[in-house]
């Protein structure tokens, strides 16, 4: 009962233990806090839309991307994964969404974002639904924890539309 | 040197009856184990509720050798979220996040496209022969939760197969000549 062996097992399993309740008691902690994020993006121009070559409806945009999310940070905040989904309905797909830019962040000095930018990957439709679309655009969070659960929060922002004719 | 004489006396003077006992409970620990496993498979619904990270296509969120919480709900596939899926004819199965859905009107299905967060394109290089979009059946769980370092014993242990015989040799030595 007294070997070198059976304590070193002891304490390695005890400090095992105690290091797997602290996690699960950090990661409870992100539950009780509450966040003030600001978000605003604006379309500055459309540089491109047209079909292409794999005959689908493609559009290139100029964006002016402005967010806080500093107030989104804990301490058991490891980074945030920010993304832009542009998102529609059309007659073949009830629902698409199409991550156009993104970003990390991995500190709360840099959650304050004011980027001018295209888009960072390829806005295509699945078919050639996107004249005079209608769309959403919704800045998507992703919190990524030093340990535990993660978590998800977005804003959405409406009222954007595409050109009713090819450019 | 008076641990192995002390070791090889025991193991000789063993009675039948208590390595049978000792045998049983070694059998006991491991099927408890795979109990838990195949517990977590059914609360999780998810057919690896855990998984561990073995490349850096997620950094800097997710580093190898971290383990990841694994959970399938009938909640449609979202853009954002981080899933496992297992590409045709590949047995290892990948985690990455959700760039692209397009979900159809009247049946619900899916098609998605998948990015490491750390990798300059998307997946398609990694996808079968033609293959443009992952489907619902192709994944496997969303990540929910996380856990950094962890997972360094099973990559050990799958990249020196020698270190999982050592250990296991070691425990069933102790399990057999330990007197209690």
């Amino acid at each position: 009962m007294h070997s070198f062996l059976l304590r070193g097992n002891a304490v390695l399993t005890f400090a095992l233990t105690v290091l797997a309740v602290a996690c699960v008691l950090a990661s409870l902690t992100d539950t009780l806090h509450s966040s003030k994020p600001e978000v605003n993006v604006e379309i500055l121009s459309v540089d491109a839309f047209g079909r292409n070559p794999g005959g689908n409806d493609e559009v290139v945009l100029t964006l002016h991307i402005s967010a806080d999310l500093q107030s989104v940070f804990t301490w058991n905040t490891k980074q945030l994964f920010v993304f832009l989904a542009a998102e529609y309905e059309s007659s073949k797909n009830v629902l698409n969404q199409i991550s156009i830019w993104d970003s990390i962040i991995q500190s709360k000095e840099d959650a304050k974002i004011h980027r001018r930018t295209r888009n960072k990957y390829s806005f295509v439709d699945q078919g050639s639904n996107l004249r005079g679309k209608d769309f959403n655009l919704t800045l998507h969070w992703n919190i990524m924890p030093v340990t535990g659960a993660m978590f998800s929060e977005k804003r959405v922002l409406t009222g954007f539309r595409l050109p009713k004719n090819y450019m | 040197m008076e641990m192995v004489r002390n070791a090889v006396h025991s193991v000789r003077s063993i009675h039948y009856r208590q390595l049978a006992t000792q045998i049983i409970s070694l059998g006991m620990i491991v099927t408890s184990a795979l109990i838990i496993w195949k517990g977590l498979m059914c609360v999780t619904g998810s057919e690896s509720p855990v998984v561990v990270v073995l490349s850096g296509s997620m950094e800097p969120g997710f580093q190898r050798g971290d383990i990841l919480f694994l959970r399938m709900t009938k909640d449609p596939i979202r853009a954002g979220e981080i899933v496992v899926f297992n590409v045709d004819g590949r047995d290892i199965p990948i985690v990455h996040r959700v760039i692209k859905v397009h979900e159809r009107q009247e049946t619900g299905e899916v098609e998605v496209l998948t990015k490491g967060d750390n990798n300059y394109g998307d997946d398609r290089l990694l996808y079968a022969q033609g293959q443009l979009w992952l489907q619902r059946h192709h994944i496997m769980g969303r990540a929910v939760g996380f856990l950094p370092y962890v997972g360094w014993v099973t990559i050990i242990m799958t990249e020196k197969p020698v270190i999982k015989y050592i250990l296991i040799g070691v425990l069933g030595l102790l399990v057999l000549t330990s007197k209690e």
